[in-house]
């Protein structure tokens, strides 16, 4: 192990808590988002639990109402958004650039006390008082009907989104302003491009939700009407405010996680990514065109015909750029040279889940079977496979690929790849029926069901069991691994980058001496030392 | 109840084969790409796995002709695909010209339905085959959806407004109908039948269930009981305009705007008549919200509907502001029947 790394230079709780270091910072954020993610799974049992009987028998209505909310929010808010950018991002941006932080270091910190504070309010304010919501906040349900505890829950999630917004900006700003001498935009690695696209969604679509809960909670408070239909509001207004972000929410989630699967396959296969350029531009592309499809999830809420044609076609080609990824992945393997470790095992699964999770997203731009579809069962097995089957599975695959760099010691193998395989297994178990019993008919948010969906609601818990199984494995080995795996060595998987041009774990400066990089990512075979001038 | 297979819902619309040829076709494109794209990727993982550790991959940076044809590709794929969606869309967004009109409210949990001849009924809906059935709904405090799985067909209710939809059972039985909206506590109870009925059944089972009289004589009765009559008359005395034949027309705003009489626009006249105030009129119709229930509307909205055919004065509607509002009008055939 290198004698001078960032996680001894100082020991202390305090070298800790007020560290400005990105790489800690990351640190304290997966600490948050797995004690999250935990929380958000425990609702998640519960849910299954709930429905493996058609009646709604072990949770009252209400419970099983306010279960499902604080599963949503506590995935959607605390976990999927910050996974992969406030993690693994905070960490590697500064290494993949060659610099020695983010731009704005001490911002960076305030993100994440803003995210610390932001979520426990919300954990709080939920566990004082409940929240039925729904994690869509649906007006006029929030505003003039429920008597959960929106308002807090809401605050909470207000304070959250500048943890968003200034992680966005200070990327931005780093992506910009703090490349290695010679780090062109493409030479930039595509987890970069992924970042930055990312960043842009949550500087410009976070500010539109943070108002549109501040209304929410004006109108519970001061009863202005805006969203209420007795004093002439509008309640359908509210959900084209909710979706403006929210659509594109969902690509605050997968776009980092498409990054990850771009620096996994090129590492894993030692290979230049085919189509860079085809690759780094979809991710901006995406980050544009998600902004104005948000409609699809209004067709069936009395939109004119012919906003909803727009919002569908453009919905429709939302999807080419993710296929266009998908197919570059695809051909990049071709004639590489492939490795079997972990990370490529989640990568794959990654592949076969985000296809489905894609490819069903067609089922609902299209309008006329969106009809059928939506507000069943099969559109929340649609953006599990997305949320979970694509950024959940690229985070896995990166935190793996990045275990290493990041602790200086090996996780175990073989339990890495039986993981990946369970996770793929029992996630396609628990989801896969869903879609069928949506398309059957089953409406989601249902406490109690009608007894012929039953068989795929029992298969479905029991593949969340097996889920359950996956998502604990890594949590237990990885934690093991820190003190008893083996020593990594700089560039256990003798891939090429800037961050594998440093000590693992790299000192707090990032780098001793600053790289000077002359050229194109991905570029083998150059000898490992041979890149650092 | 018949709640189809395991797999399906029940066919029981005109509509339902049409959406299920193009779920049974993206289901197929959906297995053939992602069995594709998977099977490369395994192939490719085994065919160039690792065999020497210090081995690297062949230098390919990309090309044109296959980006293109990637992209291409899917893009006609999807074009295809948006139009065929958008055509089942257009056939349900536009009832046929002749339906059969029944009302529903919904309300934290259930679902009152209303139809023409009187009939009310709670969480059950009667309806005959082969005639298309037109909803006109509303909702009483939060949102609802109205689901029929059978017939691959649902939309939202929403309170303030009304929202439509249409289907044509094909099928005698009874089927399930959810509310498909999230609603708070009872939302998954929010649940219920429709009853599809062949013609005769229906006949019978409307006469069975007439005593209480049209929800036209229903409104008459509550236009008395709310003075409504007192400015609206058929002899163009009142201080409101003449109701009769506005059904179906174009009338004059005094903002200068027009506007085709229909259920929405009549609901507002009653609760938020300040909001579209007619051309020629002082805004002094008192609002009726808070004193009329939604089901009161819908009975008020048929009375006004019915008001059909000549009345004493109708030409002396006046027209100071504007142009006459039932001149300008080709007579526009009121789009639905009841
Ligand atoms: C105090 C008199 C008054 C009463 C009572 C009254 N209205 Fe009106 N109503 C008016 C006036 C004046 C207008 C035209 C100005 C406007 O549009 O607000 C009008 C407009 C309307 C219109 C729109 C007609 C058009 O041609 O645009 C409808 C429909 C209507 N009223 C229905 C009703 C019903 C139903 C009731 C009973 C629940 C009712 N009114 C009670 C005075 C009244
Ligand atoms: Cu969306
Ligand atoms: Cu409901």
């Amino acid at each position: 192990m290198p004698t001078n790394t960032y996680l001894n230079a100082a020991t202390t709780l305090k070298s800790w808590l007020l560290t400005r270091d990105h790489k800690r910072i990351a640190l304290m954020y997966i600490a948050g988002i797995t004690f999250f993610f935990g929380i958000g799974g425990f609702f998640a049992a519960l849910i299954r639990l709930e429905l493996v009987t058609p009646a709604g028998d072990l949770l009252t209505d209400e419970t099983y109402n306010k279960v499902f909310t604080m599963h949503g929010v506590m995935m959607v808010f605390f976990v999927l958004i910050p996974l992969i950018p406030a993690s693994l991002g905070n960490f590697l941006l500064p290494l993949m650039l060659g610099t020695k932080d983010v731009a704005f270091p001490k911002l960076n910190l305030l993100s994440f006390y803003v995210y610390l504070f932001g979520s426990l309010f919300t954990l709080y304010a939920i566990v004082a008082g409940g929240l039925d919501t729904g994690w869509t906040f649906y007006t006029p349900f929030s505003t003039v009907a429920s008597t959960s505890a929106v308002v807090p829950a809401a605050l909470g999630i207000f304070i959250n989104g500048f943890s968003s917004i200034l992680t966005g900006l200070n990327f931005m700003v780093t992506i910009h302003k703090m490349r290695a001498p010679g780090l062109t935009w493409f030479r930039l690695p595509l987890f970069v491009w992924a970042l930055y696209a990312t960043s842009l969604i949550q500087v410009l679509g976070t500010p539109v939700v943070a108002i549109t809960i501040v209304l929410v909670a004006a109108e519970r408070i001061f009863g202005f009407g805006l969203f209420n239909p007795a004093v002439g509001g509008d309640p359908v207004l509210f959900q084209h405010l909710f979706w403006f972000y929210s659509h594109p929410a969902v690509y605050i989630m997968i776009l980092p996680a498409m990054g990850v699967v771009s620096e996994v396959i090129a590492g894993m296969a030692r290979k230049q990514i085919f189509g860079y350029s085809f690759v780094a531009f979809s991710s901006l592309g995406i980050a544009i065109v998600g902004f104005l499809v948000w409609g699809h999830h209004m067709f069936v809420a009395g939109q004119s015909i012919y906003s909803a044609l727009v919002f569908s076609v453009l919905t429709f080609i939302v999807a080419i750029p993710s296929a266009v990824k998908v197919f570059n992945w695809t051909a990049t393997m071709y004639k590489g040279s492939i490795s079997w470790q972990t990370p490529m095992i989640y990568v794959a699964g990654f592949i076969g889940l985000f296809a489905i999770g894609g490819l069903t997203g067609l089922f609902l731009a299209a309008m006329g079977l969106d009809i059928h579809v939506t507000d069943t069962y099969f559109i929340v097995a649609h953006f599990h496979y997305v949320m979970v089957g694509g950024a959940i599975m690229g985070y896995m695959a990166g935190i793996h690929y990045w275990w290493p760099k990041i602790t200086g010691r090996m996780y175990n193998e073989f339990l890495g790849k039986v993981s990946a395989a369970i996770v793929f297994i029992g996630f396609n178990l628990t989801f896969f029926p869903q879609f069928i019993a949506g398309y059957a008919g089953m409406p989601r948010r249902y406490h109690a069901y009608a007894d012929a969906y039953q068989v795929w609601n029992v298969l479905s818990s029991a593949g969340a069991s097996i889920l359950a199984v996956g998502f604990t494995m890594p949590l237990l080995y990885l934690a093991w691994s820190l003190k008893n795996g083996e020593i990594a060595g700089d560039n256990p998987w003798g891939a090429v980058g800037l961050e594998w041009n440093t000590t693992s774990p790299p000192p707090t400066e990032n780098f001793h001496t600053q790289p000077i990089v002359t050229w194109d990512a991905y570029e083998y075979p150059t000898p490992v030392e041979g890149h650092v001038v | 109840m018949r709640s189809g297979t395991v797999f399906f819902p029940e066919v029981a619309s005109t509509m339902a084969a049409r959406v299920d040829q193009l779920y049974l076709f993206l289901v197929g494109l959906t297995a053939f790409f992602t069995i594709l794209i998977f099977t490369m990727f395994v192939v490719f993982m085994v065919k160039y796995r690792r065999r020497e550790p210090n081995s690297i991959g062949a230098r390919i940076h990309g090309g044109m002709i296959l980006e293109v044809t990637w992209s291409v590709i899917p893009l006609l794929i999807v074009l295809g695909l948006f139009v065929w969606s958008a055509q089942i869309f257009f056939a349900f967004a536009r009832p046929p010209a002749e339906t059969l009109n029944v009302y529903a409210v919904g309300k934290q949990w259930m679902w009152k339905f209303q139809h023409m001849d009187g009939q009310r009924e709670i969480n059950e809906l009667h309806v005959p085959v082969g005639r298309s059935v037109k909803m006109i709904m509303t909702s009483e405090d939060v949102l609802h959806d109205l689901f029929f799985p059978a017939f691959r067909v649902k939309a939202d209710v929403i309170p303030g407004r009304y929202t439509h939809m249409w289907f044509e059972a094909t099928k005698a039985g009874t089927y399930p109908l959810y509310c498909a909206e999230y609603c708070g506590t009872k939302h998954s109870g929010m649940i219920g039948q429709v009853v599809v009925m062949e013609p005769d059944d229906y006949q019978a089972w409307l006469t069975a269930g007439a005593q209480e009289g049209s929800l036209a004589s229903a409104g008459e009765k509550l236009f008395q009981d709310l003075a409504c009559n007192t400015c609206h008359r058929p002899d163009a005395q009142g201080r409101g305009p003449v109701l009769h034949n506005i059904y179906g027309k174009t009338v004059a705003l005094q903002s200068g705007e027009n506007v085709v009489v229909d259920e929405a626009y009549i609901r507002e006249s009653i609760l938020r008549p300040a909001a579209k105030v007619s051309a020629g009129f002082q805004p002094t119709m008192p609002s009726f919200q808070g004193l009329v229930s939604e089901e009161g509307v819908m009975e008020l909205i048929e009375y006004v509907k019915s008001l059909q055919g000549p009345t004493a004065n109708q030409a002396v509607r006046p027209t100071t502001s504007g142009p006459a509002p039932n001149e300008n009008t080709p007579s526009q055939a009121p789009p639905t029947r009841n």
